[in-house]
């Protein structure tokens, strides 16, 4: 996509969400190991080592990588347990995949040179569908066909209840959408920004107007502070909105 | 050539007025994060169990600034 419409550009900003096969090059293949999977791999070996190991020792005094674990463990249970209310422990253990998958892949992506497999909408939209295809599934389960009165208020006058009835409906099945979309696009966005003011760094050296070239550098610095904090607050937001899901399915509002 | 040129214009016209819809996503995050501050210091006690509440609503303000951000997205890159 460099330099698409003819122009002179140092780097382009979309370039770093490119995926390549990692071996042989060419195509893309079904089955090809490309970066984004490599980061993803190492984001679930990443999680892998620091539960398991960080909590082998099980010591009573624990150890710093066990303490590490233990508060990702006690923020998620924290999470789940206030958020998405009683009988919701069972499925806990997703919960903390998905947020420690997500707050990793986030994480590893802001390592420079490294790759982002949430900012794919493709990722984020297959981690949303199988979040929304299990909590309906799970609200199907608990109160079989009575879970369609979930799009019935009753406590609304009887001539808004068709109108709401269809409101219902469309916002319930635009939750997966919204919900991929906003940790894709955040993430897209985010490292857009930053390759941007990178860019202008290099044309600002380039250009020979080498003292000014501090502006470009201290927003730098600046934003991937703020990334960093957007990494966190996305994956709190994901973890968060899908306690909020199974709430519904499991409490009925 | 020239309705190629009006239409590449047209493009870049309508991604920057998509992105418009970020001024409504900071109306609407200022006012969540502006409220809670509000009641938060009206009653500290009470503030620390609804962090979760405020996050949730600054991630549906923001969502609807981000499809804002799509649709600029997609007409930069896809149409």
């Amino acid at each position: 996509m460099a330099a698409a419409n003819g122009e002179e550009s140092f780097i382009h900003p979309m370039d770093q969400f490119v995926i390549k096969p990692l071996f042989g090059g060419g195509e893309v293949q079904l089955l090809s190991i490309t970066n984004s999977t490599l980061w993803m791999a190492i984001s679930v070996l990443a999680i892998t080592a620091l539960t398991v190991w960080g909590t082998s020792g099980r010591a009573l005094v624990p150890t710093r990588v066990q303490s590490v674990a233990e508060l990702l463990y006690g923020f998620v249970r924290q999470m789940v347990e206030e958020v998405a209310g009683e009988g919701s422990m069972k499925y806990f253990p997703y919960i903390f995949t998905l947020f420690a998958f997500i707050l990793f892949s986030n994480m590893l992506g802001m390592i420079p040179g490294s790759f982002t497999p949430t900012a794919h909408i493709a990722v984020t939209a297959t981690l949303a569908l199988a979040v929304f295809i299990t909590v309906t599934v799970i609200g199907f389960l608990r109160h079989g066909t009575h879970f369609l009165t979930f799009f019935w208020p009753k406590e609304a006058p009887g001539w808004l209840r068709p109108v709401l009835c269809v409101i219902e409906l469309i916002s319930y099945f635009v939750r997966p959408v919204s919900h991929s979309i906003r940790l894709g696009a955040n993430m897209l966005a985010g490292h857009a920004v930053l390759k941007v003011f990178a860019g202008l760094f290099a044309m600002v050296i380039a250009g020979g107007l080498g003292p000014m070239a501090v502006v470009p550098l201290a927003a730098m610095v600046g934003l991937t502070a703020f990334e960093f904090l957007v990494a966190f607050i996305q994956a709190y937001v994901f973890a968060i909105l899908t306690c909020v899901y199974l709430h519904d399915a499991l409490h009925m509002h | 050539m020239e309705a190629e040129a009006a239409a590449l214009l047209g493009k870049y016209i309508g991604a920057g007025l998509a992105c418009l819809a970020m001024a409504g996503a900071g109306i609407g995050v200022g006012h969540v994060a502006g409220n809670f501050l509000a009641g938060a210091l009206r009653n500290p006690a009470a503030a620390k169990e609804q962090t979760a509440t405020l996050f949730i609503g600054m991630a549906f303000a923001e969502a609807l600034g981000i499809f804002g951000l799509v649709v600029a997205m997609l007409l930069l890159f896809a149409v």
